[in-house]
């Protein structure tokens, strides 16, 4: 088995249960097993393509601009506290 | 004739000369929705109400001599464009209740260009998919026959359009999602170069490859919305600031000359009745004046594993702002597909293993790139099935983890490179499923395309056919 | 046992540009209404794409040059992907394997070079805040800050001292200081470090441990910290124990370090290029403009003011240590000229002084000095004769400097003065007259 399911899951931040994780661990293997297919190709010296536009240097004036009111930033979130987004307690770490 | 059945052009002429109201035509359309959709659950959510005005303000700005591009047309879109004050799901229930504060770019034009919101399309969920099946809102059902699938993952777009819910759509295309479904619907799909139309507000699905692009009846129809939708956008920093033709200008022009590539490799694998059709569509070039010539390409088969790394390896990465605090509910209400994906993707992407996959996956594209650009120097365009097969029947794609794939075989290696491609009907099965042929162009060649697609678009009838519903 | 400290240091730097690193919001967020500056994009909505601040990136640029770092010609940004409730996105557009500027250094005054291994551009998080809200303990969050643009500097484990950790702060926030991209300012959260310090008996042999140091906020208090920190694996090592590989917080009230967080595992961010972005690339013209406009900074000022104006090294530092009071040292230099007045003696004038440049202008301030040195020194008898008779004409004003009242000091001396038909040196008759004062 190469995918560590659980340790994979916790990375994607993704809650899965015992079960899930033991049917995504054979789907992703059987996944895993097709895309082999490309070891098939000697990529030696071939660059990577990571955008395929050919654009480079796109960048904004320093301006500012209006932005939302707290009202619409905060208008589709499930718990809110004087104008700050709420969650449950969390230890200061990072 | 109903007016719903109408094409944009058809539509807009008769505006203009005072045939038609927008008011007549929207209503025409919500009735058709109310006639159809429950069937088909092509839309998820319908705007009825807010139609009705759009369409009245359209009516009184053409009054006022106002003669915006799309004025007063009523179209739907995909419901992962972010509309300003109208929910926007993705078709996932993570994003059940959110209502977008701003408008994507696509959103944004085709509202300055005039057109009538109907709603939001199905779709699969992020958009992951070929089928519409891993929608939380249930599959939408191919208007051709209700046992089948659409395709997807802008399959909502592609039923609603084929049924004429609308009297055109929009789409967006990762790999095969606007092509695909088209072609199982049997109308035009119009999927641009990358960057061509702008992908800020669309919900990201894989950010190096979505495209935004038009769903609509007629080869003319697409001309006109990609009219609207294409341009550098300051939003979106991978918009392509090169200027945009007029597409419909050329759309006219002989195709004497024009030299069509075919592989063999696109042709393996696929449907006896859907290689027959493409082949007697190709034949029908030939007759246009056309010449084809054989060619080799990369083989689609390679295409799928890069996609399947890069695509969701993006996925993983896209995916991550979904926690539940800002918008929408938490991460335990992904689907299984979501889930999925962002597993292999985080795996792609993990330490040890990105070298082997994500990077290998890099170097793969640059090939493929170069294979195209290759193949693009000796033809104009290349010619292909759409998809390997006609519609599928509901379920197909259950316990598939790679079903998407496989149903875009034959378009992702073109959507990897950036390129634009068509999907236009050229036929049908003995069991009455439209078949499409696919135009695959060099970058910004979409002028071509349509000009190559309307042509045979002229010479034939395919597109003029309507399901019985 | 003898041990090195090994310490290595990564400095983030807040950019004070208008607008944020990848949308238009205002970056100047510090104090406001939380939430008044978001949008879709800072906010990570669905659908939302970054567009970067062409400012910010030259601003990065500049850094990197001042800190004698190559430019990469070729660069790119990278999402770092990992979890938090204050990061948007669920990743951080920063950059990974292509730095705006790498290999750099700041030497120090012993002479030693503190190797800069990168300098990079990136985006802050939104801001936590730790409340109990009915009873129930929760965090809140504010994205004011979110997007905000980062620079951040990395070291190599160059340092041995708290007090070597010292002086390359104060130079590195000069540095930003004089290029005018940051106020740099601790308090503020403008400027922020985080310190790794390990111990080691061969300094060329990096320990198999590392701890790093959060929350520090102070240049006094990292000080504290890496010395406590010194301390506190001294003691473990002395032991025979060898500290954990953990991240550790500074408690300014009890000035102890503490344990945050232990590591079981590296951080695998699961870095892969932007696709939103586009590369950045860099010709050598565009490097060269950029270093154009890189301003003289302190090192080369000090230099240049002991080559010019005779300064001793001393003095040049004081007055090199702002830009502005720099700028207005040599305005005035040049005023002074035409009246006559040499460098030395405005150093001298400023320094001494203590001259607030922000409320006067370098043609006062060489007025002030022309009337300082051109003021007759008075003789003591015909003073102190003088005083006497002041004194007894203002017994009212004596007796309310007595109860304290500091104003009267000015009058006499001002009554004292209008008895002479020539200037006078008011310091001379000003120290005459408190001493006679506090004599009676």
């Amino acid at each position: 088995m190469r995918i560590d399911v659980s340790h994979i899951a916790k990375l994607a931040n993704l809650p899965l249960t015992e079960e899930e994780k033991k049917k995504f661990e054979k789907q992703l293997e059987e996944t895993l097993q097709y895309i082999e297919q490309l070891k098939e190709i000697d990529t030696t010296g071939i660059p990577v393509t990571n955008t395929v536009t050919d654009l480079q240097n796109v960048a904004d004036e320093d301006v500012a601009r209006p932005s939302l009111s707290s009202l619409e930033a905060l208008a589709n979130a499930t718990s809110t506290f004087h104008g700050l987004f709420k969650v449950k307690a969390i230890l200061d770490q990072k | 004739m109903d007016l719903y059945s109408l094409s944009i052009t058809e539509s807009l002429e008769k505006l203009k000369q005072k045939k038609l109201s927008s008011v007549e035509l929207t209503t025409a359309c919500l009735n058709r929705i109310k006639k159809t959709n429950k069937a088909l659950n092509a839309l998820i959510t319908v705007t009825d109400e807010a139609a009705l005005d759009a369409a009245k303000h359209a009516d009184l700005l053409r009054a006022q001599g106002e003669n915006l591009p799309l004025l007063g047309i009523p179209m739907v879109i995909k419901d992962n464009f972010c509309t300003k004050g109208v929910r926007t799901t993705a078709s996932s229930k993570v994003l059940d209740n959110f209502i977008p504060p701003y408008n994507a770019t696509v959103t944004e034009r085709l509202l300055q260009a005039g057109i009538v919101m109907l709603g939001k399309a199905n779709m699969d969920a992020w958009a992951h998919g070929s089928s519409t099946e891993t929608s939380d809102y249930g599959p939408s059902k191919n208007p051709w026959n209700k046992g089948y699938l659409p395709g997807g993952s802008s399959g909502g777009t592609a039923a609603s359009v084929a049924a004429d819910q609308a009297i055109g759509g929009i789409g967006s295309e990762t790999a095969g999602s606007i092509r695909q479904p088209a072609s199982w619907c049997g109308i035009v799909g119009l999927k641009p170069t990358y960057g061509r139309v702008s992908r800020y507000g669309v919900i990201a699905m894989g950010s190096s490859l979505d495209s935004p692009g038009p769903m609509t009846k007629t080869v003319s129809d697409s001309a006109l919305v990609l009219q609207v939708l294409a341009g550098k956008d300051p939003l979106d920093a991978t918009s392509l600031p090169h200027e945009v033709p007029n597409y419909s200008q050329s759309r006219e022009n002989p195709l004497a000359g024009v030299k069509i590539g075919i592989s063999d490799d696109y042709f393996e694998g696929v449907d006896k009745e859907v290689v027959s059709a493409v082949t007697a569509a190709i034949k029908e070039y030939e007759k246009l004046g056309a010449t084809i010539k054989k060619i080799k390409l990369f083989q689609p088969k390679y295409a799928i594993a890069v996609y399947t790394i890069l695509q969701r390896s993006e996925v993983s990465s896209n995916l991550a702002r979904y926690d539940g605090i800002r918008y929408g509910y938490g991460r335990d209400r992904f689907g299984d597909e979501a889930k999925r994906r962002i597993m292999l993707g985080t795996f792609t992407l993990s330490a040890g293993y990105y070298d082997a996959y994500y990077k290998k996956a890099l170097q793969v594209r640059t090939l493929i790139i170069d294979d195209f650009k290759r193949a693009f120097q000796d033809v104009d365009v290349i010619m292909g099935p759409t998809s390997p097969s006609t519609a599928l029947p509901l379920g197909s794609s259950k316990n598939h983890p790679m079903f998407g794939e496989m149903a875009d075989v034959l378009v992702e290696p073109s959507s990897i490179a950036g390129l634009p491609g068509i999907n236009i009907p050229c036929g049908f099965s003995k069991n009455n499923l439209p078949i499409g042929l696919q135009i695959i162009g060099p970058k910004l060649s979409e002028q071509k395309l349509i000009n190559i697609a309307y042509k045979f678009e002229k010479a034939t009838d395919y597109h003029t056919k309507k399901p019985s519903l | 046992m003898k041990y090195t400290p090994i310490i290595g240091l990564e400095v983030h730097v807040e950019l004070k540009t208008s607008s944020k690193m990848f949308c238009r919001c205002s970056a100047d967020y510090f104090g406001k209404e939380p939430n008044t500056h978001t949008c879709p994009v800072c906010l990570g909505m669905p659908g939302a794409l970054p567009v970067p601040n062409k400012k910010a990136i030259e601003w990065c640029v500049k850094i990197a040059l001042s800190l004698g770092c190559t430019i990469n010609k070729e660069s790119k940004f990278d999402r770092k992907n990992y979890y938090y409730p204050d990061l948007a996105k669920g990743y951080q557009i920063s950059q990974y394997d292509q730095p705006f500027g790498e290999h750099g250094h700041i030497s120090l005054k012993s002479g030693k070079a503190i190797r800069i291994r990168r300098v990079h551009m990136e985006e802050d998080t939104g801001k936590l805040i730790h409340q109990t809200i009915d009873g129930e303990k929760a965090s809140l969050i504010d994205f004011n800050r979110s997007g905000v643009p980062l620079v951040e500097i990395v070291t190599e484990p160059d340092f041995s001292s708290a007090e070597e950790v010292k002086e390359y702060l104060q130079k590195l926030q000069l540095v930003v200081r004089y290029l005018e991209v940051s106020n740099a300012d601790m308090e503020k959260g403008d400027m922020r470090l985080e310190p790794n310090i390990s111990l080691s008996t061969d300094p060329k042999q990096l320990p198999k441990y590392k701890v790093e140091v959060k929350n520090i906020n102070s240049f006094r208090f990292v000080e504290k910290a890496i010395n406590f920190e010194i301390k506190r694996q001294e003691d473990l090592l002395t032991k025979g124990k060898t500290p954990q590989q953990e991240t550790r917080g500074w408690d300014e009230n009890k000035g102890v370090t503490f344990s945050q967080r232990v590591k079981e595992e590296a951080n695998d961010y699961r870095y892969f290029p932007e696709p939103d972005i586009p590369p950045i690339t860099f010709t050598d013209a565009e490097i060269s403009t950029l270093r154009s406009r890189v301003p003289e900074l302190q090192e080369e000022k000090i230099l240049r003011f002991g080559r010019e104006f005779s300064l001793a090294p001393y003095d040049a530092e004081i007055l090199t240590r702002d830009r502005s009071l720099a700028n207005f040292f040599e305005e005035s230099v040049k005023v002074g000229k035409a009246h006559g007045i040499n460098p030395k003696q405005i150093a001298n004038y400023i320094i001494n002084k203590k001259v607030d440049t922000s409320t006067q202008l370098p043609a006062s301030l060489v007025k002030n000095i022309v009337i300082a040195t051109q003021t007759t020194q008075v003789d003591e008898t015909e003073l102190q004769k003088i005083i006497d008779d002041v004194l007894t004409e203002n017994t009212k004003a004596v007796e309310d400097f007595k109860n304290g009242k500091e104003a009267s000091l000015m009058f006499l001396v001002g009554q004292i003065m209008r008895k002479f038909d020539k200037k006078v040196d008011v310091n001379q008759v000003k120290d005459a007259l408190l001493h006679k004062l506090h004599g009676n």
